[in-house]
């Protein structure tokens, strides 16, 4: 008797911190979001419930347009960022031995040591119009006058890819490595090209590992502040952006809180698909990564 | 049988806990923490006011709607001085409730030059009282590298040959100062609401039809200045002592008033409601407005102080580029912004979104 | 006489620092059974691997079928691997990893459908389909891997090593399976092992591989009885290895006598001279026990010895003794019919064996007196 009461007590105990973190830091922010999403101000200090905030998401086409940009572009960088990692991550995992693998993993890490900002600010010096690409570019002849490289879409894209690709890489070698060699060469003895070892074999094989890098990879950039917003200047229209706007310099919160739920609901609604259509598992995904 | 124990124990606790807080009350007074813009709090008059008062200075560097949605976060709680713009005061006051009255006895108000309080007394007393005073104040206008480009209004940032050489804020004071130059006065249609959206519709049709000529929209003084140095941006609405700055640096590079007048902004001093440091904070406000100290601001920020008798202490330099950009004909002509009244933040941050989402 | 299924011919392998595969020459019979014995590191992979084209020879050709190989890749070779560790598609059920080959060279559906459910009956796994493959036992995975392969009907069929992993009771009855499975398929089998048994069990040919060369190659009766060089010796089958010296030569037979000086007489392998080193096997099924000499053949010289423990290991028993005056260790099967089971550590004994069943070789450079 003493001993079950006591080990639940120890129990309880040991959970606690983690309970405690979730409800205060996570749990109860949400709930007063949902909250303050559900009012609308009427006049200084007094507010109704209401579902004014949500109505003028739908009503205003430039929320929309810009919620659906957001979404459109995150899904594109998460599909380049797996494009653009999974050979590397081959590489890692199944080219280079030893030293070798550890250094160009290391060499991929290296630029996370820096802080984001330091990141995006960096491309920006390599990219804009003063700075150094455009230079070359003219000093080479390919163009006559610097040519402005900053606040375009593509330039968003390669900044959000660059930013990402850690956080594809890890899940894709850790998925990549567990697969064993054999399996490769035993379905090339047994016939099967490149093209369709990788379809039959290492997708199938890495596809948890895949779809956990998709999924974090999908929520950082929908979620990113920094790097549409300075890449992306006076064109970036990010919907966190909007968040923020919406919070800090509007005062909405109503409106922000809003849009912050609306945005959690498209990654949630995003992430379902995703596992879906890769017919895995959310538990067994987050275990791989 | 353990009762007596837990006891004890919590005893103490308490005791410690109040130790704590005693000796946490002890170090408020002797702390002051002010939210302020970039450069407003120059170290050295830190320390010489340290020296004088025992208080030590706790920076935190912001904006007029950062400062707003951080006191509004924790209900006026973190700092015991901010200073946001006269006209942003009463309407978060009105909202959050965010600052509490000054106690105009506890001012050394004789340092302060009328006219400005004045401006500030109107614009920031609500139900009665005072919210604010003036703390250093200066106007926008536009900044021009005169030997490659030509601007004498707003509305030309906009002309075709300097497409992609020119920069805004992307905010509310860059709505007035298109108003002007689109000949319209946005102050006096502040309390006819539809009148006022409408305007502020045809100033953002303007912009966005503009927005191909702006290289960016500056977030912050450095990206503008980076922006000028580097010759990305030709022309920019930027306020007077940055455009005094690059003229230092570069002679071609100018601050023009603009044709329809200048916008004056007057920057403050506030108390959040639960600052827990008033004295303190007081006490900076008298020792800022000091002429000898206001100078010393003055010359180290490049703006103008609400302090009086500063002329004689002031750097030629300035008193020359302030007395050529703006003799009394122009100083007359500058426009204040007044308080502004609920609702109108909301229809301009939807038109400053559309320019914004604007292709 | 139809050509051989494979002709390796002159083929060479060098890694950075040691030569893999040195100049191999040999062919494996249409239908056969052919087994590459050595122990691990002596290029056997490196050699099974050229075959089924996972590495390029350095030197020479390996033809198949009679066609030559050279910059032929392993998904276009005649060729099918069962590997160590079977390598099963864990993402495909039974059913699929069978039809994985069918399906890459574009075979239907339905036809797939048909040849996988065949094979799959042949190797007796009817009904396991649609099963996972980790569902499957040791054995039945095995032959899941053999009949992935076979269902493609490949001129040869590689198996590396692949009763390694298995049990020892599921391994001896694996070893029947294989040679029934060959014997019904009659595929091509090319096997390595490092276990002569398996070797000698299964194969009609084994080739025994030392250092990159074949040390020997032949059916397993020549290996076992007729061994060409020491390692031979030493590696098919138990043997008592003796070092010494030649001390007179009569004919085929050679008298040694070792350090410690116990003489033996033994066949000669090459000529060697009176004094040269030398080193003699001696099979434990090859000598003959007695509690006294009465019991042993006269024609044989006499041994004597204590024994030192008795290794019961059922039909395989066997008894280690010490000879009598050099204590030179040396082990002698137990006869089948359960006499000398009795014998008690210490009790002397005495025991011969016909010189013609040992063989006596020169001693290899660098060998030790480490018995084999």
């Amino acid at each position: 008797m003493q001993t079950r009461w006591h080990a639940r007590l120890m129990l309880a105990l040991l959970l606690a911190p983690a309970l405690l973190w979730l409800g205060a830091l996570i749990i109860l922010p949400h709930l007063d979001l949902a909250l303050l999403s559900l009012r609308q101000r009427t006049g200084p200090q007094q507010y109704v419930s209401s579902l004014a905030q949500y109505r003028t998401f739908f009503h205003e086409p430039l929320y929309w347009h810009v919620f659906v940009r957001t979404a459109v572009m995150s899904v594109v960088s998460t599909l380049f960022t797996l494009l653009v990692a999974f050979p590397i991550a081959w590489i890692i995992a199944k080219i280079l031995q030893g030293r070798a693998s550890s250094l160009l993993f290391i060499v991929c890490l290296v630029p996370f040591w820096v802080s984001e900002t330091v990141r995006t600010l960096g491309w920006m010096i390599l990219l804009r119009e003063s700075g150094v690409l455009p230079a070359l570019l003219v000093k080479l002849g390919l163009t006559a006058v610097p040519v402005e490289f900053l606040y375009r879409d593509a330039t968003i894209m390669l900044g959000l890819v660059y930013t990402s690709m850690l956080f594809m890489l890890v899940p894709l070698v850790s998925s990549l490595e567990s697969l064993d060699n054999s399996l490769i060469e035993a379905a090339y003895d047994l016939g099967a090209s490149g093209a369709s070892i990788l379809r039959t074999i290492v997708i199938p094989h890495a596809a948890p590992g895949i779809t956990a890098g998709c999924i974090i990879v999908f929520m950082l950039t929908l979620g990113n502040y920094l790097t549409p917003t300075l890449l992306g200047g006076k064109n970036s229209e990010w919907f966190t952006e909007q968040i923020y706007t919406q919070f800090i310099t509007r005062f909405n919160w109503e409106q922000g809180a809003a849009f912050g739920f609306l945005l959690l609901g498209l990654s949630t609604a995003m992430v379902m698909i995703g596992l879906r259509l890769a017919g895995q598992r959310f538990g067994d995904v987050m275990r791989r990564t | 049988m353990t009762k007596g124990r837990t006891l004890k124990r919590i005893a103490i606790w308490i005791w410690l806990g109040s130790v704590c807080a005693v000796s946490a009350h002890a170090a408020d007074s002797q702390k002051l923490r002010i939210i302020s813009w970039a450069d407003y709090v120059p170290a050295e008059v830190v320390a010489a006011f340290k020296k004088e008062t025992g208080i030590t200075v706790e920076l935190t560097l912001s904006n007029n709607e950062e400062m707003i949605s951080k006191l509004r976060a924790t209900h006026g709680a973190g700092y015991d001085l901010a200073q946001p713009s006269q006209d942003r005061i009463t309407g978060p006051q009105r909202d959050f409730g965010i600052y509490k009255p000054i106690d105009l006895s506890k001012v050394k108000l004789g340092q302060f030059q009328l006219g400005l309080l004045d401006i500030v007394r109107r614009n920031t007393t609500l139900n009665g009282q005072q919210y604010a005073l003036p703390y250093l104040w200066g106007t926008d206008g536009l900044v021009v590298n005169t030997k490659r480009a030509k601007a004498a209004d707003y509305l030309d940032l906009c002309k075709p040959d300097l497409a992609g050489k020119t920069s805004i804020r992307l905010r509310r004071p860059t709505l007035m100062a298109f108003a002007f130059a689109m000949g319209k006065d946005p102050f006096a249609l502040y309390s006819d609401t539809k009148a006022y959206s409408a305007l502020m519709d045809q100033v953002g049709a303007k912009l966005i039809a503009c927005k191909p000529n702006f290289k960016f929209f500056y977030d912050n003084k450095d990206q503008l200045l980076n922006g000028i140095r580097s010759g990305e941006v030709l022309a920019a609405m930027m306020w007077d002592t940055g455009g005094w700055t690059l003229n230092r640096e570069n002679p071609d590079i100018q601050f023009i008033v603009p044709k329809s007048g200048a916008l004056g902004w007057l920057d403050t001093y506030a108390l959040p409601a639960r600052g827990r440091n008033d004295a303190g904070a007081y006490a900076w406000i008298n020792y800022t407005m000091r002429p000898e100290i206001a100078a010393k601001i003055t010359k180290s920020v490049g703006s103008f102080s609400a302090a009086q008798n500063t002329g004689p202490l002031l750097d030629p330099k300035l008193k020359a580029q302030f007395a050529a950009a703006f003799p009394d004909s122009v100083v007359k002509a500058i426009h204040w912004y007044p308080s502004i009244p609920p609702g109108l933040e909301e229809i301009e941050g939807k038109v400053l979104d559309r320019v914004k989402a604007a292709n | 006489m139809s050509t051989p299924d494979l002709v390796a011919d002159a083929v060479v392998k060098r890694f950075a620092d040691h030569v893999a595969v040195d100049a191999l020459s040999f062919s494996v019979e249409r239908g056969s059974f052919f087994s590459i014995l050595g122990p691990s590191g002596c290029g056997k992979t490196t050699l099974l691997r050229m075959i089924a084209g996972f590495i390029a020879p350095d030197g020479g050709d390996i033809a198949i079928g009679g066609q030559s190989m050279r910059n032929v890749a392993p998904n276009r070779r005649p060729v099918n691997m069962v590997f160590q560790q079977l390598a099963l598609f864990p993402m495909m059920s039974v059913g699929e990893n069978v039809e994985f080959g069918l399906a890459r060279r574009g075979v239907g559906r339905a036809d797939r459908k048909r040849k996988s459910q065949e094979m799959l009956e042949r190797v007796g796994l009817s009904g396991a389909a649609h099963k996972r493959v980790d569902e499957l036992s040791g054995g039945q995975r095995q032959r899941v891997a053999i009949a992935r392969s076979l269902v493609l009907e490949p001129t040869l069929l590689l198996l590396d090593e692949p009763l390694g992993a298995l049990d020892l009771k599921l391994r001896e009855h694996m070893k029947i399976e294989l040679k029934q499975l060959q014997a019904a398929f009659g595929t091509t089998f090319v096997y390595i092992t490092h276990d002569q048994s398996e070797a000698l069990v299964l194969s009609d040919h084994v080739g025994v591989m030392n250092h990159g060369r074949f040390e020997q190659l032949g059916t397993p009766q020549e290996l076992y009885y007729r061994p060409q060089t020491p390692f031979v010796a030493g590696f098919v089958g138990a043997n008592n290895r003796i070092v010494g010296k030649v001390d007179s030569i009569n004919g085929e037979i050679v008298a040694l006598s070792t350090a410690s000086g116990w003489s033996i007489r033994a066949r000669r392998h090459g000529s060697p001279a009176a004094g040269a080193a030398v080193e003699a096997f001696v099979r434990p099924e090859a000598c003959i026990l007695g509690r006294s000499v009465a019991e042993l053949p006269q024609e044989f010289p006499v041994q004597a010895g204590a024994v030192q423990s008795l290794l019961f290991d059922g039909a395989n028993s066997s008894v280690l003794l010490l000879e009598e005056r050099t204590r030179h260790e040396f082990r002698i099967a137990l006869p089948q019919t359960g006499q000398f089971s009795d014998l008690k550590p210490g009790e002397k004994i005495v025991f011969s064996f016909d010189p013609e069943r040992a063989a006596c070789f020169p001693a290899r450079a660098g060998a030790d007196g480490r018995s084999a």
